[in-house]
């Protein structure tokens, strides 16, 4: 809801014991991770049984997905209905310099010190399904900080706040489709879907693209987390291939000598299949041109 | 030609709780100054299953202007109160409502009936999900509409929103229940 200083105060406007708020009920802190690992565990072997016996690969996170306990209540329960997308939803909304600064892509400049924490830079390409590059479109990102905590006031976990670090970035992708943040590695931070259960590492990315049928949100995460098996957000893609895809690469060539470790992560969107018509094959030729 | 992309879609997730530094931002939900001239009020609740309204979820809208036509001008993020750029966000406040100032939609082709398109984000939402608002009046353009018309008569209810006495609309959402909302895949 748009109030006033509402880029600062919309936190304030979900109270603390909002019991859909984040505070799951007592009787649901006595599941152990074991709990839910197996539960994690039986439906990925399930997928995996279905594979073999012929069953369709899923590249998306699964709606219905009970180890994500709030989103017991929270998945549609019919299937969604096929539509062919109409006029208005094969374009998508235009952003541009006047929308985004361009210094609100270094997420370690906002304050006026150094945030804590080991400094990264996070670089890739938006890309469409044919490997065009999505040019001109907004990226929003946030996280959290280097000890695991967000500038926000359901987020009670004791870890300490950052007086330099707000974890909230913009940038427009390039005419390459590129994008580029330089920001702090954010940390693991525990949450109360279950007893002792704690998020990987990861920095929330949002996407327009070029149509509105490609609007996506979704979590960048690091190599080799160990957190991975265990977390049922992540789990809830449920296919090993697809779920790689929200893990970005070390890049020792975006490293930045005594200054930062780089991390190279592509994102793919795809819309309706319309994405590509005889005559926007030749404008994209002419284009290149 | 072939139709099929040949890279597979990175996929989503939610958005969690904490977005609140990010996305909401001043005047987001604000696609018109609110009561200028043709300005109306979109509102409505957002349910979960157990019908108790969500307080953390950010619905965005994109739509055609009054006349019809799809604008493309930047100005979504630093509004400057005359621009209007057809796109807008609002997050649910405490009691589960969302609330934009925009004006009715317009049209696309002639005799289609107009809609909003809309896009639901919220924590316990793994991925996005897509749907529509269309507007009540015009009879014979809601029954010739391919997507309404694809729907049984108490499922295409839930896409339509009441006309308000302040000549606003107001549309809810329900995640699951009776009247689950008719969410959309464009694959």
């Amino acid at each position: 809801m748009p109030q006033e200083g509402n880029q600062l105060g919309t936190d304030e406007l979900v109270p603390h014991a909002e019991p859909h708020a984040g505070h799951l009920p007592p009787d649901r802190a006595i599941e152990t991770q074991a709990d839910l690992s197996a539960e994690i565990n039986a439906m990925r072997d399930a997928y995996s049984r279905g594979l073999k016996d012929g069953a369709p690969g899923e590249t998306q996170p699964r709606l219905d997905y009970p180890p994500y306990r709030s989103s017991i209540l929270r998945h549609p329960t019919k299937s969604l209905h096929h539509a062919d997308p109409e006029t208005i939803e094969l374009h998508s909304p235009a952003f541009g310099h006047q929308d985004v600064h361009a210094l609100e892509s270094d997420l370690t400049i906002q304050h006026n010190g150094e945030p804590q924490g080991e400094r990264i830079i996070v670089a890739g390409r938006v890309l469409d399904g044919d490997g065009r590059p999505v040019a001109g479109q907004l990226v929003e990102i946030w996280q959290a900080n280097a000890a695991g905590r967000y500038i926000h006031k359901r987020d009670q976990h004791p870890a300490p706040l950052d007086p330099n670090f707000t974890g909230v970035g913009r940038c427009i992708t390039g005419p390459d489709g590129s994008y580029r943040f330089t920001t702090i590695k954010p940390g693991a931070y525990p949450w109360k879907n279950h007893l002792n259960a704690w998020r990987p590492a990861h920095i929330h990315f949002s996407m327009f693209g070029s149509e509105f049928t490609q609007r996506i949100v979704t979590q960048m995460y690091f190599p080799g987390d160990q957190l991975f098996p265990l977390d049922p957000i992540y789990q809830s893609i449920i296919d090993q291939d697809a779920r790689d895809r929200l893990v970005a690469t070390y890049d020792h060539d975006l490293t930045q000598p005594e200054w930062a470790l780089g991390y190279t992560w592509d994102i793919i969107l795809t819309g309706s299949k319309r994405t590509w018509t005889e005559n926007e094959a030749l404008g994209a030729a002419g284009d290149e041109e | 030609m072939n139709t099929t992309p040949k890279l597979v879609a990175t996929p989503g997730q939610t958005i969690g709780p904490f977005y609140g530094y990010a996305l909401p931002y001043e005047k987001d939900s604000e696609l018109l100054a609110p009561g200028s001239p043709g300005s109306i009020r979109l509102q409505g609740t957002i349910y979960d299953g157990a019908g108790e309204p969500i307080p953390d979820a950010i619905l965005e809208i994109w739509q055609p202007d009054a006349e019809g036509n799809i604008v493309s001008r930047t100005g979504s993020l630093v509004r400057d109160g005359y621009t209007f750029t057809g796109w807008g966000r609002s997050s649910s406040g405490y009691t589960g409502v969302y609330t934009f100032t925009t004006v009715n939609p317009g049209p696309t082709e002639p005799g289609a009936a107009p809609f909003i398109s809309v896009v639901l984000f919220a924590r316990g939402l793994t991925n996005r999900l897509f749907t529509r608002v269309y507007l009540p009046e015009n009879e014979e353009a809601l029954a010739c509409d391919p997507l309404l018309g694809s729907l049984d008569p108490e499922r295409r209810k839930t896409l339509i929103a009441r006309r308000d006495p302040d000549g606003g609309l107001t549309w809810d959402i329900r995640l699951q229940g009776e009247r689950e909302t008719v969410f959309l895949d464009f694959q």
